[in-house]
């Protein structure tokens, strides 16, 4: 047995390093050692709570840790950074399920010590806890599903769905109530009725959200993982998981916003509207030009062009992903550089699948990250580029979000290719993107298109220019 | 259907209406091709670069006229110097011609075509619409001319166009006026800068100064009174008034005397071309100096242009060449096939090889001068487009909206905060000074890790999410406590928690390891 004073003082110390972690994160160069400190407050809150608590089921628990160890490890090394928004998705699933576990186990467990209003608060923080943690487990579930296509990306929209959530909402709200009563000696039937409801909520939110606002869920479930951590830190009355969940929480909720903003839109919109309802409303944007407008060129006319530039701008997205294109990209960038031309990447904050998923990719294709901007960094330089290359993206380049007051996602930031020279739009057809908004970029004169498969065009024009 | 190319038999003329690259794309539209022998050799395209790209060789040219289906050719069709016909005269119904054909000179042969049931598309009637800038040969051709204009001056000009200044003393740099900034203009200004003159520019339409001073060249102003526009429609210039006119001549006059060389462009379309250089003019140059007049064919611009011919007058080398493009026959060929692929294109949606003449389009319209026996030139005016209009609408629309939002009232921040402060004392009166305690820690945490998120990089909000992921495995804790039960069921329960938050404490933070190893400089 350790002396609780210095568990106490380990839990701080882990605290602080945790809180260090996420600091370390706010630049490339300090970001390895933030990771650090959190393996290292991880190890130091582990085992003083192993050597401080653990009597007996050694053996369950020193397997539990290596098997599940290696599992997590091998995961790691064999994740493709395109797959990393389905790996996170399943990640918070777990977290999900281990808050279901534990506040099951501490249910059963029947603390005798509370009576009163400390009883009905404990009943409320472990009720509370298994209900964001089984919806947090059965909507990453979902999510994972979804973007890893094995289930369709388009938003599953019931009849009476938002009845169908207050309903459950309702119901989880009344054995609540029940379960303040019954906590002290049974209970199991309303946990499991919860849990129950619990699932299908997390299963029936994800499911009526579209491919195009993944980001917002995989950044909101990473916020419910953290408020299931803390709310299992209230049950147990253990303040290091309060701190922990208090800052995941908060650090997924500012995701969140930030998306959303990205996209233009509202939170809650965002999880019960589902964007294909606001189209309906504003009527089916019809084609923003006419077909003839399209040029296209092939992949050698591209490659000239690029050869002809100074200025180079390459805006990726979820179809650069898809492609595998990114090493491609980066041996192009590569031979334009060696050339005297400069080329640069634009990210808008919500391409691809989740915050951050196109830097991760660059990254692993060895694109140096000080060539590659956010998009208010760089913006207002498209008048200074010569060609600017569209890579899969359509509605974080769609003009219409500045041009038509009634479009879809009128008001959203968007990349501004179009006050460049010329942009070249990489698509595999002129099909619209997860918006369903038509994208005038593609008729404007100094537009050219380059149908096709953006791995095989991409490899074409490296071969052109070197 | 099969396309035919014959040779062009213009004295002169060594451009080609098909080249083997553009052969090739145009088969992908499903088109046979045939070109008759030798019809590329000008253009320095042989035999057997065409048969290379799939083209059938055909040494008759009457069974190419009569065989293929539609006809390519740059200049209007003319009578062969040697076997004596022009070719329509062999034309069946339903065969197609598409050409030059200069329709408002040409009343007679559209005439004779009409007579056949033929189809004729006039590739200089294209509408000069932006969306049919791909198809219009008119401006690739002047392209050519305004660069050609400055290398032929070059040729015939005993100076350099560079200054320079070296041993043997100080080279002064020519000094170019270029009248008329359309796209021939426009190209000679750029291939004139390029070789290091001073350019000046003049056009009667104002809003191509931005155009000229874009190419680094200078505008030159008339100090006349009545702002006068000189815009016509279809990117040429009108006839201006006479008092217009004359301060245009007494500007030309002073520039005269000062500038090296003079490059005319000036064209308005069905007239001669203006007189702005007149003999005067002409004599006041200094000697050895160089006029290119690209409006020769139409009369020119020059007093003493003659067409097709350098001649020398007040020792000033006027040069009246009307056909420069064919002077660049590989390249103008080049963009002239590209044109005509363009054009066959939009007549064959369908990409089958076969043509249709879709009297709906616009641009298809434009440039049918025949169809099916019937003379259809001149076309019907150019639609206007509404699309402004329903813009203001929606403007509009969207300003309705946007006022019928109700401001906030300035105290409407303090509701969230006097509410949370009522549930905060509420909360405090009942609850135990424990919960109060871990209630405070939480908030505290809320507000760190707003604070501290807020600082993360956006590029790093991956590696940011699986972090965050591995630490709040943390729960790991709560199950380590529990494990010690002596319930089977909780100790279960609590070893599963144990062996899937392992697999994320050590996933999270292995593929965050992953991750950031990839970022560097």
């Amino acid at each position: 047995m350790m002396n609780s004073g210095i568990i106490t003082a380990s839990y701080i110390a882990a605290s602080a390093l945790f809180i260090m972690a996420l600091g370390g994160l706010a630049h490339q160069e300090s970001a390895r050692r933030g990771n650090f400190y959190g393996m290292l407050g991880m190890a130091i809150a582990v085992v003083v709570t192993i050597i401080g608590f653990v009597e007996n089921n050694e053996v369950l628990l020193v397997g539990g840790i290596v098997v599940g160890g290696i599992v997590g490890y091998i995961l790691a090394k064999r994740v493709e950074m395109t797959q990393m928004p389905e790996l996170v998705a399943v990640l918070h699933s777990l977290v999900g399920l281990a808050a279901v576990f534990v506040g099951w186990a501490n249910a059963l467990e029947h603390d005798t010590s509370l009576v009163g209003i400390a009883l009905s608060i404990h009943a409320v923080e472990t009720y509370l806890g298994i209900l964001i943690g089984a919806m947090t487990f059965s909507g990453s579930i979902m999510a994972y599903l979804k973007l890893s296509g094995k289930v369709g990306g388009k938003p599953l929209q019931l009849p009476g769905r938002h009845l169908f959530n207050i309903a459950l909402g309702v119901i989880a709200f009344y054995f609540m109530l029940q379960y303040m009563d019954t906590a002290a000696t049974g209970g199991v039937l309303e946990l499991s009725i919860m849990t129950i409801v619990a699932l299908l909520f997390g299963i029936h939110m994800v499911a009526a959200i579209g491919g195009a606002d993944m980001p917002v869920v995989v950044s909101m479930l990473n916020s419910y993982s953290g408020w299931a951590a803390a709310a299992m830190g209230f049950m147990l009355g253990n303040d290091l998981l309060i701190v922990v969940g208090a800052l995941v929480g908060s650090s997924g909720a500012i995701l969140s916003y930030i998306m959303c903003k990205a996209m233009n839109r509202k939170f809650l919109n965002v999880i019960f509207g589902g964007i294909g309802q606001k189209k309906s409303a504003a009527g089916p944007a019809g084609p923003a030009g006419n077909a003839e407008d399209i040029r296209s060129v092939e992949s050698d006319e591209a490659a000239d062009m690029l050869l002809h530039a100074k200025e180079v701008m390459i805006l990726p997205g979820y179809g650069m992903a898809v492609a595998q294109a990114q090493h491609t990209v980066f041996e192009i960038t590569k031979k334009l550089r060696d050339k005297g031309i400069n080329v640069r990447f634009g990210i808008h904050p919500v391409a691809g699948r989740m915050p951050g998923h196109m830097n991760v990719l660059l990254a692993e294709a060895k694109v140096p990250y000080d060539i590659v901007y956010e998009m208010e960094e760089i913006n207002e330089d498209f008048p200074n580029v010569d060609v600017s290359i569209v890579i899969g993206a359509n509605d974080i380049v769609n003009p219409a979000a500045q041009e038509v007051p009634d479009s879809p996602i009128a008001g959203m930031p968007v990349l501004e290719p179009w006050n460049g020279k010329q942009t070249i739009v990489m698509k595999r057809s002129m099909g619209t993107g997860y918006a369903g908004v038509d994208n005038p970029l593609f008729y404007k004169d100094n537009t050219r298109m380059l149908f096709g498969d953006a791995k095989e065009r991409l490899d074409q024009i490296l071969k052109a220019i070197s | 259907m099969r396309i035919g190319v014959p040779r062009e038999n213009e004295e002169g003329e060594k451009r080609v209406a098909l080249t083997p690259d553009v052969a090739v794309k145009m088969q992908k539209l499903g088109f046979t091709l045939a070109i008759e022998s030798g019809a590329g050799a000008d253009a320095s395209y042989s035999d057997e670069e065409y048969e290379k790209a799939g083209v059938e060789i055909v040494s008759d040219p009457k069974e190419l006229w009569s065989s293929s289906d539609v006809i390519l050719k740059v200049r209007p069709p003319k009578a062969h110097p040697e076997l004596g016909f022009n070719g329509i005269e062999l034309m069946k119904r339903d065969q197609t011609i598409i050409s030059f054909l200069y329709p408002a000179m040409n009343g007679e042969m559209l005439q004779e075509m009409a007579e056949h049931g033929i189809n004729a598309l006039a590739m200089d009637s294209v509408p000069r619409i932006s969306r049919a800038q791909k198809m219009d040969a008119l401006s690739s051709m002047a392209n050519i001319a305004g660069y050609r204009a400055v290398v032929e001056a070059a040729q015939h000009f005993g100076r350099f166009f560079t200054g320079q200044i070296t041993a043997a003393g100080r080279i002064q740099p020519a000094k170019v006026l270029v009248i008329g900034a359309g796209v021939a203009g426009l190209a000679a200004i750029g291939a004139a800068k390029g070789m290091g003159a001073i350019v000046r520019a003049f056009d009667t339409r104002p809003e191509v100064k931005e155009q000229v001073e874009s190419m680094d060249a200078e505008f030159l102003m008339l100090d006349f009174p009545d702002d006068e526009d000189g815009s016509g429609s279809g990117g040429y210039a009108k006839t201006m008034s006479p008092e217009f006119i004359k301060a245009e001549m007494d500007l030309f006059a002073a520039q005269a005397a000062e500038v090296d060389i003079i490059i005319t462009t000036a064209l308005i379309p069905g007239k001669e071309a203006p007189e702005l250089i007149t003999e005067r003019m002409v004599a006041n140059m200094k000697p050895g100096s160089v006029i290119v007049d690209l409006a020769a064919e139409a009369g020119g611009n020059c007093k003493l242009t003659e067409a097709n011919k350098v001649v020398k007058k007040h020792g000033v080398t006027i040069i009246g060449y009307t056909n420069l493009p064919s002077r660049l026959a590989a390249q103008s060929s080049q963009l002239y096939a590209t044109n005509m692929l363009n054009l066959l294109t939009e007549l064959c949606p369908e990409k089958n090889g076969e043509i249709d003449i879709n009297m709906e389009d616009e641009v298809i319209r434009g440039a049918t001068v025949v169809k099916q026996g019937n003379i259809t030139w001149p076309p019907p005016a150019p639609r206007i487009s509404l699309a402004p209009k329903e813009d203001v609408g929606l403007k509009a629309k969207a300003q309705l909206e946007v006022e019928e939002q109700k401001p906030a009232h300035p105290l409407a921040f303090l509701i969230p905060l006097v509410v949370a402060g009522a549930a905060l004392f509420g909360l405090g009166a009942v609850a135990p000074t424990e919960f109060i305690g871990h209630l405070t820690v939480f908030v505290l945490s809320c507000f760190i890790g707003y604070m501290v998120i807020w600082g993360v990089s956006h590029s790093l909000h991956t590696p940011l999410m699986s972090v965050t992921n591995a630490i709040s495995s943390i729960i790991v804790i709560g199950a380590l406590i529990q494990i010690s039960s002596d319930s089977l069921v909780v100790s279960t329960l609590a070893a599963l928690a144990v062996f899937i938050t392992s697999i994320n404490i050590v996933g999270g933070f292995a593929v965050t390891q992953r991750m950031l190893r990839m970022f560097r400089k």
